[in-house]
């Protein structure tokens, strides 16, 4: 589009005003870790320390929390992958009745605000499965809205290829089997790995379905956060396990990003980079 | 006799595949069986468990959980002038947040999708995606540092003798337009791109105003991609407690749900039914405007 100078002007100090916006709360938190005043908060900090790090490091409580983060984005990941893969697979290569309603079906988990998700699953496990809550339920409300982020990706990338080459395998007699594992799945393999990607860095940041899920006992890591930001004392050792937590969720948004544009990103060219960013836009 | 063992596992897989072979139906019924099986039953079976509780009561004295129906958690929602008022401030703020996120992320996305460099664009894909994915509690945690007296915002408005909002509805307001702003950058990104830039340069040729284009070419077509944003912002609004909670002390929805989930779940249900029905009304309308194309 051709603008004015002073139109191209204006939009570039906005974008630069945007992205200043977006990023100067993550660069302060990640001041905060290196706070020496400790637990006042004032800004700016007298100085700047390494010494809340071995601190946090040795904190027990928050390492459990940590370990008990990995595993619940593990276990939720591989559920995602596997009912994200068939629905994607369903939809984007066979014709049937209510295909329309799955891609809905699975949309809705995030559609809807995550509290109803927390609440109904806490619901249905304490008042009619009887089943206590705690890292299971977790897993469960995790998985269900982490499905959507590998089915978007794995569906976009079966749409942008053909058909043809699984028709293909078959005519030239590989059998089910064998045409998705020497066809398919390596045509879909980065937007699986980008998918399951997101997929662990979404469940390890959750907190409000997890809050509703996770009941007395265990703690994930933002639980952790969010049960200790308000003592004082702790606070130091909270800006730490934040910094460490914006670091540990960007590296796989990042190589996510990678993957989804290395295969597909460059042969398609802007079109095609469109889609991809649209895929992995719907959280 | 391994190499049989081998033989015989492979026949059975072979077998196994030959049932699928020109079967279609056979196909999409076991590629859909665990997924829809999941969502169904597990999720949509949950949301039917939360509308049933919603009509439970508990009883006052012993604090169990009654299982009969009953209107009593829908009469207090809808007859305590608290309950009315929560649930108008939080629509209110989610409109509010969404408008705010809408015009904020347009000359953003606009930037990325029709001005900037293939590779300028690229580079602000990546960087408007990080921070959409990551740390969503430390978001909330690094505003509530920023806002507080000491804090960076007060800090930087000092000199000009002016003072930040301090905690309440306003921080409310300002931090959750923060957190969604991403979510409305990028469908609206999307939708622009899909623009041909053949129908702009022909808006321009036919001598129409720059802002003419904007707005009878540019905004009618984007504009289903703002809507497909806003679901996004709406509704992440819609159920968020900890921003409220840790930046203000007014209550929302997600609050009022937060406290009652322990002692109470039959009222917390009912007022988790909330959310759902503005967001269904909410993706009608949507619907209706063509967003789904951008989702």
């Amino acid at each position: 589009m051709r603008l004015s100078k002073r139109a191209t002007w204006l939009l570039r100090t906005g974008v630069g005003l945007g992205l200043a916006f977006i990023y100067v709360p993550l660069i302060v938190v990640g001041i905060y870790a290196f706070n020496a005043s400790g637990t006042t908060q004032k800004w700016p900090p007298s100085g700047l320390t390494f010494e809340w790090f071995p601190k946090a490091i040795e904190n027990e409580a928050a390492r459990d929390a940590f370990l008990t983060s990995i595993k619940a984005g593990l276990a939720a990941t591989a559920i995602a992958i596997v009912l994200g893969t068939l629905a994607a697979l369903a939809v984007a290569r066979h014709r049937f009745f209510g295909r329309e309603t799955i891609s809905f079906l699975v949309v809705l988990p995030i559609a809807l605000p995550g509290i109803v998700t927390g609440v109904a699953i806490s619901n249905t496990f304490t008042q009619v499965l009887g089943v206590s809550l705690g890292l299971f339920a977790v897993v469960v409300g995790h998985a269900t809205f982490c499905i959507v982020v590998v089915y978007n990706n794995v569906v976009a990338r079966l749409r942008r290829t053909s058909a043809s080459f699984e028709e293909a395998s078959a005519d030239l007699g590989a059998h089910t089997w064998q045409t998705f594992r020497f066809v398919t799945l390596p045509t879909m393999r980065t937007a699986l790995g980008a998918g399951a990607l997101l997929a662990f860095a979404l469940s390890f940041d959750e907190i409000i379905v997890t809050t509703f899920t996770i009941g007395a006992g265990a703690e994930t890591l933002p639980i952790w956060i969010f049960r200790n930001l308000f003592r004082p004392t702790q606070l130091p050792i909270v800006n730490v396990v934040a910094l460490l937590v914006v670091l540990l969720s960007i590296i796989p948004v990042y190589l996510a990003h990678r993957l989804s544009r290395e295969e597909g990103g460059a042969a398609a060219g802007k079109g095609g980079r469109a889609t991809e960013a649209e895929a992995t836009a719907v959280p | 006799m391994a190499a049989e063992a081998v033989a015989g596992k492979r026949s059975v897989g072979h077998r196994l595949a030959g049932l699928f072979q020109g079967r279609p139906r056979l196909q999409v019924g076991t590629l859909l069986a665990g997924p829809v099986g999941w969502l169904v039953v597990g999720y949509l079976g949950s949301l039917a468990v939360l509308l049933v509780t919603a009509f439970w009561s508990v009883d006052a004295l012993s604090g169990e959980v009654i299982q009969g129906f009953g209107l009593e958690n829908f009469e207090a929602l809808f007859e305590e002038p608290v309950y009315r008022d929560i649930v108008g401030r939080t629509v209110g703020v989610a409109a509010l947040v969404t408008l705010t996120d809408a015009i904020l992320a347009f000359p953003i996305a606009f930037y990325m999708a029709k001005v900037a460099s293939r590779r300028g664009t690229a580079i602000l894909v990546v960087a408007i995606l990080l921070p959409l994915w990551s740390s969503y509690l430390v978001k909330v945690l690094a505003w509530r540092t920023m806002l507080s007296n000491d804090g960076i915002v007060n800090w930087a408005l000092e000199p000009f003798g002016l003072h930040g909002p301090g905690y309440g509805i306003v921080a409310v307001w300002l931090v959750m337009s923060y957190l969604w702003l991403p979510y409305m950058i990028l469908p609206i990104y999307a939708g622009l791109e899909r623009i041909p830039n053949s129908l702009i340069s022909a808006s321009e040729d036919l001598g129409a105003h720059p802002l003419t284009t904007f707005r009878r070419v540019i905004l009618p077509l984007s504009f289903p991609a703002v809507v497909a944003g806003s679901i996004f912002t709406f509704s992440l609004t819609l159920g968020d407690y900890i921003t409220p909670r840790l930046v203000s002390n007014d209550q929302f929805i997600g609050n009022v749900i937060f406290n009652n989930i322990t002692n109470n779940q039959p009222f917390a249900a009912a007022l988790a039914i909330v959310p759902i029905v503005v967001m269904i009304a909410y993706l009608l309308v949507a619907r209706k405007l063509g967003a789904f194309e951008h989702v």
